[in-house]
């Protein structure tokens, strides 16, 4: 946990001066909901931009419905630099402990890719993941199963301290 | 005096075989297949000092436990005895046990001893258990000194027990036994959702839980060292999955990997010098040997395919893992030193958790057909492949130290499900739920210990 304050301080630092970049970036020009995109509190992230994509069964792969999100997240990115992004990956319970790991680990790095791609800064992103170890929904049936299987953008504000 | 004959239970794949003889002496081979379990008594142990009334009688119905457990041996209840052991040192009546059907014998006394007071903390002394084990029908003694003695601390009465229970199953299967063992695993609590996991170790028949860690971090995949005097595990504690070494003297762990990389799915070496682990570097899982003595670490896979849950063979030569390069997740085995993975599994399905086993002919796996889970084992080719289980999810496969048994661990599925640690015979028979005080899951079978 230390390493990670150390590491978003100095991020902090190394970011502060790309601030105003982002805020009048091309990114955000081109974005048609500029106004919404602007809230910059976590919970607007959470609710309105949506912090999580699914994945289908054993798969990494972005699905349409998955880039669309991951297109606002990006955007809402741009323009909310003072945040540090952590992707955590995430499959269901039908798979081995150590597969699954390694499956949460290559659907965080997907997220990741696919965010760089769209512009936002990689030094920003770290992964972890949690293979099936936290799964959202208890139920041993696909409408859950679906729910668990995803990848989770947590952002954390950079202390303005 | 007329010998009667003794049972020889040869089982290659079909029934028993009774074999009458007139000297073949009391032995049991162990293979797959059906076996009619051998009768044995065990009157309750003397207690020389009246303190010990209460541990003698334990200790014998502990090895009872043992031996029954195993599938191989039945215990003819003390109320059908005959004949009554009431003196240690007496001459044993053999006619009177042949006439219950006994086949073996195992009568022991115990005392405590003050001349090796200074070997044991508890000032009352030590706890010294005599024992003998006899062979009915050859009328003969298996020991060559008339018995065994064994001494420890009045609080390790269990350990004994192991002890002896192993002893009598190495005079009659002729193979070490797997009593005085322990289990590394995970004690889990709470909803699938919000679940606590904490590291513990265990005797192998559930009985002396340790927890080893609280349940702040998510631990996983406890692994003994090869000596059973640490163990290899994945933690979360700095936020994300690392590999890391505990010292089960001094509770001591330390993080083995620091590289700003995750690790995880470790497995000792066989001389328990080096690990065996999967590293996530960019979106790839890969296997790597690391050195705990120089702390060199080593690259064995590459390629975009996710490689993990790899074990070593016996003699350190080769690993087997899974990979999923194929598309599916199936074994592959790796020469150390040099070549490429060489597939072995190629049945429906995808597998994982693959296991070598201690005497290096078979590997135990998880396999995944449809939607259910199985435990199985296959030769080192792949060859021969027998699923021993079946369940909603059976994951985890780990070898008891001579390779009859296998433990493992089972997912109940629904809101409330919980885990539970299994074991069953290599034969797929004598399936047997490990009762602990909480949930368990991933076991690992120590070694046979001292």
């Amino acid at each position: 946990m230390i390493y990670r304050i150390i590491f978003i301080f100095f991020l902090f630092v190394g970011l502060s001066a790309c601030e105003q970049d982002s805020l009048f970036g091309p990114n955000a020009l081109n974005n048609n909901v500029k106004g919404k995109l602007t809230d910059q509190t976590e919970q607007y992230f959470i609710t309105k931009i949506g912090d999580r994509i699914l994945f289908e069964v054993d798969n990494s792969g972005l699905t349409a419905l998955a880039k669309v999100t991951l297109n606002s997240q990006a955007d809402w990115l741009l323009l909310n630099s003072e945040y540090q992004v952590l992707i955590e990956g995430h499959a269901d319970e039908q798979g081995t402990r150590d597969y699954n790991l390694a499956l949460g680990a290559r659907r965080a790095q997907m997220v990741k890719e696919y965010l760089i791609s769209r512009g936002v800064d990689p030094n920003k992103i770290s992964i972890v993941t949690y293979g099936k170890e936290r799964p959202v929904e208890n139920c041993s049936a696909e409408v859950c199963w679906s729910q668990n299987r995803r990848a989770v953008t947590i952002v954390n504000a950079l202390s303005k301290g | 005096m007329i010998k009667c004959f003794t049972f020889i239970f040869l089982i290659i794949f079909i029934t028993p075989i009774a074999c009458f003889s007139q000297t073949e002496p009391l032995r049991i081979k162990i293979t797959d297949g059906v076996i009619e379990p051998v009768p044995l008594a065990i009157p309750k142990f003397l207690s020389e000092i009246i303190a010990v009334k209460e541990i003698s009688r334990n200790i014998s119905s502990l090895i009872a436990q043992d031996l029954t457990k195993t599938g191989l041996f039945r215990i003819i209840p003390d109320e059908a005895h005959i004949s009554r052991v009431t003196n240690f040192k007496a001459s044993v009546s053999y006619s009177d046990w042949k006439a219950i059907n006994a086949q073996g014998l195992i009568s022991g006394a115990v005392t405590i001893s003050k001349l090796k007071k200074q070997l044991c903390l508890d000032p009352r002394g030590c706890l010294v258990v005599k024992f003998k084990l006899f062979d009915i029908y050859a009328e003969s003694n298996f020991f060559e000194n008339g018995q065994k003695i064994y001494a420890a601390e009045p609080s390790d009465w269990r350990r004994l027990a192991h002890k002896i229970a192993d002893d009598v199953y190495f005079y009659l299967t002729g193979e070490l036994g797997y009593f005085n063992t322990k289990v590394a695993f995970i004690s889990e609590s709470g909803l699938k959702n919000n679940r606590l996991k904490r590291l513990a170790i265990m005797d192998y028949d559930g009985a002396n839980v340790e927890f080893l860690t609280d349940h702040s971090d998510i631990v996983l995949t406890p692994r003994f060292s090869p000596d059973g005097t640490q163990i290899v595990y994945t933690s979360f504690k700095l936020g994300e999955p690392h590999v890391f070494l505990m010292d089960l003297k001094t509770r001591r762990s330390l993080v083995l990997d620091e590289r700003n990389q995750m690790s995880f799915s470790p497995q000792f070496s066989p001389d328990g010098e080096s690990i065996v682990m999967s590293v996530v570097s960019d979106a790839n899982t890969d296997l790597y040997t690391l050195n705990l003595n120089s702390g060199i670490r080593r690259r064995l896979t590459s390629g975009p395919a996710i490689e993990t849950s790899a074990s070593f063979s016996p003699d350190g030569s080769k690993i087997v893992y899974e990979s999923d390069r194929s598309g599916t997740q199936q074994l592959y085995i790796l020469p150390l030193g040099a070549g490429e993975g060489r597939r072995i599994s190629f049945g429906g399905g995808s597998y994982g958790t693959p296991v070598w086993s201690p005497g290096g002919d078979l590997i135990a796996f998880t396999k995944k057909s449809g939607r259910r889970f199985h435990i199985g084992v296959m030769r080192t080719d792949g060859s021969e492949e027998r699923l021993l289980t079946s369940s909603f999810l059976d994951e985890a496969p780990t070898w008891s130290p001579n390779g009859r048994v296998i433990m493992f661990f089972r997912d109940k599925s629904g809101s409330r499900g919980t885990s539970s640690i299994f074991s069953i015979d290599i034969s797929g028979r004598n399936l047997r739920k490990i009762v602990t005080p909480n949930s368990g899951s991933d076991p690992s079978w120590s070694s046979l210990l001292n």
